[in-house]
């Protein structure tokens, strides 16, 4: 069964075209890497996945809902962990949880023991009553992840959850994550620039490149085809060498780019 | 019914995180005072003597009801605009991917914001008692809360429509010396409203604070230019416009 279907996507902003045509399949259960150069649209695709952007056509089903239609049945089916900080520096960990459960109208005593649950499970419960802003990014990502799963949701996502993290902490993260997978069937889609993460952690593989799916697969059969070692070899030779490619449109694509992550 | 309950829960829930921000930030709390008493000790004790012997009375009694306006624009104002800090710091993005309407995280903001901004309100009020402020009847006191209520609203509902489409925190400044000083100073919050030059009298006229500030004389010292029910049914509209306007616009964000 698939959890998430796309086909055909597009999003353009102006004249420039950021998800080009793009089709995919995730299964219920999987572990989806969705790499790709920066500003190859991944954070954009994810965008429009999740409600924040409006997509210019083609179709998607996220847990059998669109995204356009039916916001709020697409938002209850997912968590998210964002590629930058989302937390409340001002309120405790304790609150940030509380708060989104409130807003996903988990009922209170169900909300209760799951926070219990998930600060044990990352770690954080000797200091649920401590402010967010005295925690280090290792710590915020933790809680991230647990107010991402807090709602049960059927997907979770991640945009580059390990960006800037120690080993220690990578480590620590993927096997909460990878534990939700097996308890509780989440289907896990993330995007990283780590190729040996993504090779690791991953059922099944897609790169996107200037808006489009260069390649689809298990990691195994994309270095095969490109006969690769490594699954960053096979990203470079999918994908180029090249920093990006020549002309001034590209920059201006670049700059496009930026303004839409800085958002 | 099910449904009222979960959106008065998430109002709620939006409501009381503003209200611990600023329980929390004590050095907002104490700086975002210093303004009106600075104004009311300054223009108070400063132009007393002047408007004493041009026979306006006690000028502290006249400006006090403005310092209190005053002190409740800018906190509402700034409790509007924290949805630019709220992008800027990613929280936003959290409250925009919950399965809820859009209007109810908005609702619970300018809820926050305007609970905050009253509050501050009647903090400043005791200020000018102890400065030398003396309503008329201390009983009608309770009524210029809701002038300072529908103040409160109006203002953070406005700030959360201007900061809605911003992008980055440069614009603050811009909407403080554009919006916030010629709001505060063309309201009569400083001076009587008779006998002014038609043009300044006009933007008066249109400027909603005119109208709140006017509420609060009238209750507290029993001086107005309007009527109490024009100052409430204007102000209320102007609150009820600036609450949708806001709503959509908020509605509209994309992160």
């Amino acid at each position: 069964m698939n959890i998430i279907e796309v086909k055909n996507l597009v999003k353009r902003f102006d004249d420039i075209t950021a998800v080009d045509n793009i089709s995919f399949n995730v299964k219920k259960g999987e572990i989806f890497a969705f790499l790709g150069p920066n500003g190859a649209g991944k954070t954009t695709t994810i965008k429009m996945f999740t409600t924040l952007l409006q997509s210019t056509s083609g179709k998607v089903l996220i847990n059998g809902f669109n995204p356009s239609t039916h916001p709020n049945d697409v938002r209850r089916s997912f968590g998210i962990i964002f590629q930058d900080p989302s937390l409340d520096d001002e309120l405790t960990a304790f609150e940030n949880l509380e708060f989104h459960g409130v807003l996903y109208n988990v009922p209170k005593k169900i909300r209760r023991a799951r926070i219990e649950e998930l600060l044990k499970i990352v770690e954080l419960d000797k200091r649920r009553n401590d402010l967010v802003k005295e925690f280090s990014g290792g710590m915020k990502r933790r809680l991230e992840i647990a107010r991402g799963l807090l709602h049960h949701p059927k997907i979770i996502f991640l945009d580059e959850p390990t960006l800037g993290l120690d080993p220690q902490t990578r480590n620590h993260l993927w096997s909460y994550i990878k534990n939700m997978n097996q308890k509780e069937n989440i289907t896990v889609f993330f995007s990283t620039h780590y190729m040996e993460e993504a090779d690791r952690m991953s059922d099944r593989v897609a790169i996107i490149d200037n808006g489009k799916i260069v390649a689809e697969g298990t990691a195994e059969k994309l270095k095969k085809e490109t006969s690769s070692q490594t699954l960053e070899d096979a990203f470079l030779k999918l994908t180029g060498k090249q920093i990006r490619e020549e002309g001034a449109k590209n920059i201006d694509k670049l700059r496009s780019m930026r303004r839409v992550w800085r958002k | 019914m099910e449904k009222i309950k979960k959106y008065s829960k998430v109002i709620y829930i939006l409501w009381l995180r503003q209200l611990k921000r600023y329980y929390r930030s004590r050095a907002r709390m104490v700086g975002s005072l210093a303004q009106p008493v600075l104004f009311l000790v300054a223009l108070g004790f400063g132009f007393g003597p002047i408007y004493q012997k041009a026979g306006g009375g006690n000028y502290i009694q006249f400006i006090a009801p403005g310092i209190i306006s005053m002190s409740i624009i800018f906190t509402a104002m700034f409790a509007g605009i924290e949805v630019i800090y709220d992008r800027q710091f990613g929280f936003l993005k959290e409250t925009l991917v919950a399965p809820v309407p859009r209007w109810t995280i908005m609702l619970g903001r300018t809820f926050g914001g305007a609970t905050v901004a009253t509050i501050q309100g009647i903090v400043v009020f005791f200020i000018a008692i102890l400065i030398g402020f003396r309503p008329e009847n201390i009983l009608l006191a309770p009524f210029a809360l809701i002038f300072m209520i529908l103040i409160a609203f109006f203002f953070t509902a406005l700030g959360t429509a201007i900061a809605s489409p911003m992008e980055d925190m440069q614009a603050f400044p811009l909407i403080i010396n554009f919006l916030i000083m010629p709001l505060f100073f063309l309201s009569g919050a400083l001076f009587p409203l008779s006998g002014l030059p038609k043009a300044i009298q006009t933007i008066i006229y249109i400027n909603p604070l005119s109208y709140g500030v006017d509420g609060i004389r009238a209750v507290l010292t029993d001086q107005m230019h309007f009527t109490l029910q024009t100052d409430f049914f204007v102000l209320f509209s102007f609150a009820i416009i600036a609450l949708a306007i806001g709503s959509y616009l908020f509605s509209k964000i994309e992160v």
